[in-house]
């Protein structure tokens, strides 16, 4: 059993981390009033400018080239993101429509550069990918240890930190409030002198930021290269977590690790007697049925924030 | 105003159209490219000769069904981001009849394209109904249903249609849309009947739309779902059926594929990217079925087209979508479009 969970535990980390940061973002947005079906694009974003820093910088920085390669990610992701912002805050366009675009442009954008930059539809593998490490004196914790600590990649606990920090803003914090107040009531929050776009803007901008993290971290810990397929689906399993996880940064969390727990069984299963006899196809259909499931109310209900999606616009009713 | 109005709903599509080209150009100047040369590398590739001209047309016909599907749903007030997995059930269901059964063709043939409007059909009625009877919001149900669509249809191509093979055997001659005429008198390109089903399925949204008390119906409900209802109006029959009419022409779309372009289905590892672009096709047209078929015209053009600028100009494919996404961009920004040519005006007075 603990050689079970010694193997699974960290594939399920591995795959989850890119989830729970790219829902995170998800969450502010939404929260704040702005759907945003732009996450895959996001992390598309993310994990080609994480990959063509690393593969330019490998020699400059050595090997804390990852860690600047996410955050040069993280700052792109969060100024890609301003288009979204743009058009759906101030041009009131339709947030689901731009976040379409969004997707395309990413895409776009990205294959565009690479084959400009590298005459080739794909880059080459990264030098300077994350490795799996075992962390120092958590490791050595008898029985949690070997499980939890042994093998893993730190970025997964990053993920899993910034989610609590993401709780504790949200909800602990006045800023948090004004954020959560503008997407239940944006007239209701005006009214009391909040700045309902500059929360807005901002919102989408962490949402960029994360997604950009997010993807550069897939990219980095999971593919180590970026080509047209290289996030293929991420980004929109990050916003059924969203939604799985009612738009709570914990929950999200909790369905990203749940969703990574999915993806991992389909990888790992093989090796694991009850599960050998499932067919592969459910493990892959799980996040998404399930998400359906959690929306139709079967799983509890779900409801979205009361203004997201609607573009504010002072003085109307 | 109205007058104005009209006049704003021609113009704003086509400044987007010309906007996204200029921005398309800058980007090719910026990159280190010759614009001019690449978007005349882009015309030769979809109007060179009869050969890119018959596959221009048979890109353009999945492009006006999954831009129907759009625009029919929208009409309803309902955002249908389902056509991808509507296509995908579509062409498998399609595929499946013209493996399957063996008839001679008056019958197979309308069987096999009725084959694939059901399937997506089918798939559009379960986000209808969850909406209509639980209020959960469309456009998230689409998406998950979308993945769905092609996980099980992956595993249905590999473990019932064939022997764990990636591509099904081609369908039977008698449930095929192509045609050696077309494709003679096109240098053998994989141009098909289904054009002529895209454009009767556009005839048919327009006639369901303006002349039938359902379309009357579905359009009440697309404006104020609430006067409707107390009009008198079924809303949550409204809503199933937009949906399942709507999945009805993304499923004909990928019959499409399937009985006429490649005869076959196969494994796939990403999305047909049909479902997508009929999001831009259907926003570009204004949710009008002609509109509609304007727009899909014009996509389906540059699509094509994009496949001579690698050749012809050393410029990547993607640029024509980063054209379209800047083109949607500025079609559902219209608002600032509307705002700045009203200012121009009163200025200009």
């Amino acid at each position: 059993m603990i050689e079970i969970l010694q193997s699974m535990v960290p594939t399920v980390l591995f795959f989850s981390a890119p989830l729970i940061l790219t829902a995170l973002g998800g969450v502010f947005s939404e929260r704040s009033g702005v759907i945003n079906i732009g996450l895959e694009g996001l992390m598309v974003i993310g994990a080609f400018v994480g990959i063509v820093f690393n593969l330019t910088f490998a020699d400059v920085f050595g090997n804390v080239t990852p860690w600047i390669s996410i955050i040069v990610a993280t700052v792109v992701g969060a100024l890609f993101s301003l288009i979204h912002a743009v058009a759906s805050i101030s041009f009131r366009a339709d947030q689901t429509v731009s976040g379409v675009a969004i997707n395309m442009l990413a895409l776009g954008v990205g294959v565009y550069l690479t084959k400009v930059w590298y005459d080739k539809g794909q880059t080459d593998m990264v030098s300077e990918p994350f490795f799996s490490t075992n962390i120092p004196v958590m490791s050595k914790i008898p029985v949690i240890g070997p499980i939890f600590f042994e093998g893993v990649y730190i970025t997964s606990y990053i993920a899993i930190i910034l989610a609590f920090v993401a709780w504790y803003v949200l909800y602990k914090t006045a800023f948090g409030l004004r954020l959560r107040a503008v997407g239940e009531h944006p007239m209701a929050a005006d009214t009391n002198g909040i700045n309902v776009s500059k929360m807005r803007y901002i919102a989408v901008i962490l949402s960029g930021a994360l997604g950009g993290l997010g993807g550069s971290i897939f990219a980095l810990t999971v593919v180590s290269n970026f080509s047209q397929s290289t996030i293929v689906g991420q980004g929109f399993m990050a916003l059924a977590a969203v939604i799985f996880g009612k738009w709570h940064p914990l929950g999200a969390m909790g369905a990203a690790l749940f969703f990574g727990f999915a993806q991992s069984l389909s990888i790992v299963s093989s090796g694991i007697p009850i599960l050998q006899d499932i067919p592969n196809v459910i493990l892959l259909i799980a996040p998404y049925l399930l998400t359906i499931l959690a929306l139709a109310g079967f799983i509890g209900r779900a409801d979205a924030p009361k203004a997201n999606g609607v573009p504010y616009i002072k003085g109307s009713r | 105003m109205t007058s104005n109005n009209r006049i704003f709903s021609l113009v704003v599509p086509v400044i987007s159209v010309i906007l996204g080209l200029i921005v398309g150009a800058i980007i090719m100047a910026v990159s280190g490219h010759n614009p001019m040369e690449a978007y005349a590398a882009l015309w030769r590739g979809a109007f060179g000769d009869s050969f890119t001209i018959g596959e221009t047309v048979r890109r353009i016909t999945p492009l006006i069904l999954t831009g129907l599907a759009i625009a029919f749903a929208f009409r309803t007030g309902l955002f249908n981001i389902g056509a991808e997995g509507q296509v995908i059930v579509g062409w498998l269901a399609a595929v499946w009849v013209g493996l399957v059964i063996d008839a001679p063709m008056i019958i197979h043939l309308p069987l096999a394209v009725l084959a694939g409007a059901i399937a997506g059909g089918l798939w559009g009625f379960i986000p209808g109904i969850l909406k209509a009877k639980l209020g959960v919001h469309e456009v998230i149900v689409t998406i998950m249903m979308n993945y769905i669509a092609m996980f099980v249809t992956n595993e249905i191509i590999r473990s019932v249609l064939t022997d764990h093979k990636t591509t099904t055997d081609k369908i039977a001659g008698s449930a095929s849309l192509g045609s050696e005429w077309l494709q003679s008198i096109t240098f053998y390109s994989r141009m098909h009947y289904g054009i002529l089903i895209a454009l009767f399925a556009a005839i048919i949204m327009w006639f369901i739309i303006q002349r039938t008390t359902l379309g009357y119906e579905l359009k009440a409900v697309g404006f104020n779902r609430h006067a409707s209802k107390y009009a008198g109006m079924s809303v949550s029959k409204s809503i199933i059926l937009s949906m399942v009419i709507a999945g009805g022409f993304a499923g004909l779309a990928g019959a499409m594929e399937g009985l006429g372009t490649y005869g076959s289905i196969s494994v796939m590892s990403g999305f047909t990217n049909l479902g997508f672009d009929g999001i831009a096709v259907a926003l570009l047209g204004a949710n009008n079925p002609f509109g509609v078929v304007i727009a899909a015209i014009l996509f389906g053009v540059l699509k094509e087209g994009a496949g001579e600028m690698p050749t012809g100009a050393g410029v990547p494919t993607e640029l024509v979508d980063i054209i379209i996404a800047i083109i949607i961009f500025f079609v559902a920004s219209s608002y600032i479009i509307r705002w700045a040519l009203l200012r121009m005006k009163k200025e200009g007075k």
